[in-house]
């Protein structure tokens, strides 16, 4: 692996609270050296890459934990080499993939199966255990083994876990393990046959709607579980935050000195339910896209810091799939690729967002929240995972070029700040913008 | 709050086309597919063709193909489009989901390319699923008419209710041509399962725009308060007397028994409130016109005695149905005619074609 040595760029490391013009020097897939420019030291006849990086950003490689990958089982969605390398595209070098594969990953040996070699993956991939055998809310899986065969958290990510006592169960065991559980907040009693936010648009369109209690009453049942824990903390960590009213809860919780985090999707904090406009099956997605003031409140709880994460909930589905009547579409939309772009246009450009602040909901703060050791920084023996891109620069996103085998987007044509110039994952290049 | 911003989305990350899907000229899939003075030319020409020698009307589609695509049953919907295409001359094809390949697991999309295939210019859909006319003219670049979608719209039968409205209130010359105006001081109720009910959305949304007052009355598990959200001049009551005495118009719809998806009502508390019977109409409704979509349910929304009164236009709503019916078919194939290379509809996304 030749050394490479990332010359004049902007490094932003949130972990190390860097923002200065430095050199990075990466070798043997860690960071070496994060030097004064021009002071790097190499080996006596050391092969270095060099990247010249005036006028971009260099900062680490961003982490996604919420991506469902689609292998095993659905590879005409995606393959864990076409996922990954979507997400190398859009800056990513590391991806936490959900368990909701054919069949569910709730057991050692697929979890192994998907970190192996053979998969092809070009970053990171860290797998996330079902919570329960199957996803079928009844039985835990083995936590401990998970843990062991690389698992990085446990959840029943679509299937919600409803029943108290098994979430009860969920919560101790995973706390013994040291995993977080993480949840798909939705009582999914009220929301069946329902697929968008309920209101005045679903009425207005014939569909059946997901009310936002849906989501705040099991964040709400969650957090009391988790309030009866005396002696162990276990971590919650709640999936894709969309209502106002969850935000909140998630608040008073980390207030009351719980251990609870949480994460937001770039569809949860840009949009709302008018872009299903005339039954866009691209803006169907669970939690569905809701009103502008839950919107908002996403924005906001970001700009306070109340939102651990960005996650994309990267969710590929093929085109037939998605041209289908609006009720019968499956839920969910790609974001790999667009997930630096839009945060870089709305949290940075328009809301002023600090760009470090940005690069650490993308990177440093979701790699704490799921311990991902060496992640998410570019501290010297950090994994030299990095991300190179031109923070000023505005492009077109073009669904069809996308690297995801899918293309179910509502974000197709839009244009997006924050350009990638070059991913590294563990020292080597595995994505490098054309021209 | 933040300084999130107030506006609903952030257009400055949009392209000028996003979200916009091009639409197909001669398509009704909702009532705000057609502009007032669209609506004044339906009318006029439903008038006219109901007036036009048999002859002379058969020959307008002489030859021409629309297909009946029926993913639900339906009697009154299904025949009168079907009669309303074969009296102007067009030859018709009724494919309905229990006797084709849909039953086999084809896509609307599949479906709606091969009756085009098949030379169809106009498909006629009635489809379970809220929104399935918008899939079906992107996939075909065709002229839908929407027969009834879920629980979103039935265009066609709103038009007839509004024909049927301006014969009986103002004389059939009057039925013609209508403004923002037309229908200012009239009080339009619409009765029963409105959660269900794609004719009352259309009716909801079209009355209002020639100056109608909307008044939904019902049950609130079968009438949520937002219902009065979904667009101006309509606002609810659920105490029926009273709505009848401030009505000139009362539209009585059917408890949709397939669609209350586990919901349990009181069949005999929802008579007790909500069944319009004679008495009621005579205490409170004495000269108001009694309208249904059908089908009725008789000792349900109301007794055999008011469905067959004087003051129930039920019989000719289905006769008005015709006529409207034949201006939507002329209107869709006469915008084929002289739009014919109008591109076919696509999402401005056009890499989702």
């Amino acid at each position: 692996m030749k050394t490479i040595l990332i010359r004049g760029g902007r490094v932003i490391d949130p972990a190390s609270s860097l923002d200065a013009e430095l050199d990075v020097l990466l070798r043997d897939g860690k960071v070496a050296a994060i030097d004064a420019p021009g002071q790097s030291k190499l080996k006596k006849d050391e092969e270095v890459e060099i990247i010249e990086a005036n006028g971009l950003v260099v900062a680490p490689g961003l982490v996604d934990i919420h991506v469902h990958l689609r292998e095993p089982g659905q590879i005409y969605k995606e393959t864990i080499a076409s996922g990954t390398a979507a997400a190398a595209a859009g800056g990513f070098t590391s991806v936490c993939a959900m368990p909701n594969t054919i069949p569910v990953n709730d057991s050692p040996e697929t979890t192994r199966w998907m970190q192996s070699a053979d998969r092809g993956a070009v970053i990171h991939v860290f797998p996330i255990a079902a919570a329960t055998r199957g996803s079928a809310g009844e039985a835990l899986s083995e936590y401990g083994s998970l843990k062991a065969a690389g698992a990085v958290a446990i959840t029943d990510d679509g299937k919600p876990i409803l029943n108290d006592a098994i979430m009860r169960q969920a919560l101790a065991a995973a706390a013994r393990a040291g995993l977080p559980v993480i949840q798909h907040a939705e009582d999914t009693r009220l929301t069946a046959n329902g697929s968008m936010n309920a209101g005045p648009m679903a009425f207005r369109l014939g569909l059946r709607g997901m009310p936002t209690e849906a989501e705040s009453g099991l964040v709400e049942r969650d957090i009391r579980l988790l309030a009866e824990f005396k002696d162990t903390r276990p971590h919650l960590h709640v999936a894709h935050v969309s209502t106002a009213a969850a935000l909140e809860s998630v608040r008073r919780a980390r207030r009351n000195g719980l251990r609870v985090t949480c994460e937001v999707t770039p569809h949860h904090f840009l949009l709302t339910e008018e872009a299903v406009g005339l039954y866009d099956t691209n803006a169907k997605m669970n939690p569905p896209l809701r009103s502008a003031a839950d919107r908002n409140a996403m924005l906001a709880g970001i700009l306070d810091g109340t939102v651990d994460a960005i996650a994309t909930d990267h969710a590929p589905h093929a085109t037939h799939e998605k041209e289908q009547e609006f009720e019968r579409a499956p839920n969910g939309i790609t974001g790999l690729e667009t997930a630096l772009g839009l945060s870089l246009s709305w949290l940075h450009k328009t809301h002023k967002l600090a760009l470090t602040s940005v690069i650490s909901l993308l990177s440093t703060q979701p790699a704490a929240v799921l311990a991902l050791k060496g992640r998410g920084s570019l501290a010297v023996g950090s994994f030299a995972d990095v991300v190179i891109f031109d923070p000023a620069k505005e492009w077109i996103f073009k669904a069809k070029q996308s690297r995801s085998k899918s293309n179910n987007t509502p974000f197709d044509g839009y244009t997006l700040l924050g350009k990638v110039h070059f991913t590294i994952s563990e020292g080597r290049v595995v994505f490098q913008a054309r021209g | 709050m933040s300084k999130a911003n107030e506006t609903l989305s952030p257009p400055s990350l949009q392209s000028a086309t996003h979200g916009t899907i091009n639409r197909i000229a001669g398509s009704v899939i909702s009532v705000d597919d057609l502009s007032l003075d669209d609506l004044s030319s339906v009318l006029h020409l439903a008038t006219l063709l109901e007036n036009e020698d048999a002859l002379l009307r058969s020959k307008r589609l002489a030859k021409r193909r629309v297909a009946l695509l029926f993913y639900e049953s339906s009697t009154r919907t299904r025949t009168s489009f079907e009669l309303a295409a074969k009296s102007l001359g067009a030859d018709t094809a009724l494919i309905s989901s229990l006797s084709s390949s849909i039953e086999k697991g084809e896509s609307l999309k599949d479906t709606g390319i091969t009756l085009r295939a098949l030379g169809a210019e106009c498909i006629i859909l009635r489809h379970l699923s809220s929104g399935a006319p918008y899939l079906l003219e992107k996939s075909t670049g065709l002229p839908i008419l929407n027969g009834g979608d879920g629980m979103h719209e039935h265009p066609s039968q709103a038009l007839l209710d509004l024909r049927t409205i301006l014969t009986r209130l103002f004389g059939a010359e009057k039925a013609m041509a209508v403004d923002e105006k037309t229908l200012a001081g009239v009080t339009v109720s619409i009765v029963g399962d409105i959660l269900h009910s794609r004719v009352a959305r259309s009716n909801a949304l079209l009355l209002p725009r020639l100056g109608a007052r909307v008044v939904f009355c019902g049950p609130a598990p079968l009438l949520p308060e937002l219902a009065a959200e979904i667009g101006p001049g309509i606002e609810i009551d659920r105490d029926f007397d009273r709505v009848l005495d401030r009505s000139q118009v009362v539209m009585m719809l059917r408890i949709q028994g397939e669609r209350l998806a586990g919901m349990r009502l009181d069949l005999e508390e929802y008579k007790l409130r909500y069944q319009l019977n004679q008495e009621r109409q005579a205490a409170h409704a004495p000269t108001a016109l009694l309208l249904h979509p059908g089908p009725i349910i008789r000792g349900l929304e109301l007794t055999a005695e008011v469905a067959d009164g004087t003051q129930s236009a039920i019989a000719e709503q289905v006769r008005h149905g015709v006529a409207i019916r034949m201006a939507l078919v002329l209107r869709a194939l006469e915008a084929r005619k002289t739009e014919p290379v109008k591109k076919a509809a696509r999402n401005a996304k056009g890499s989702q074609a």
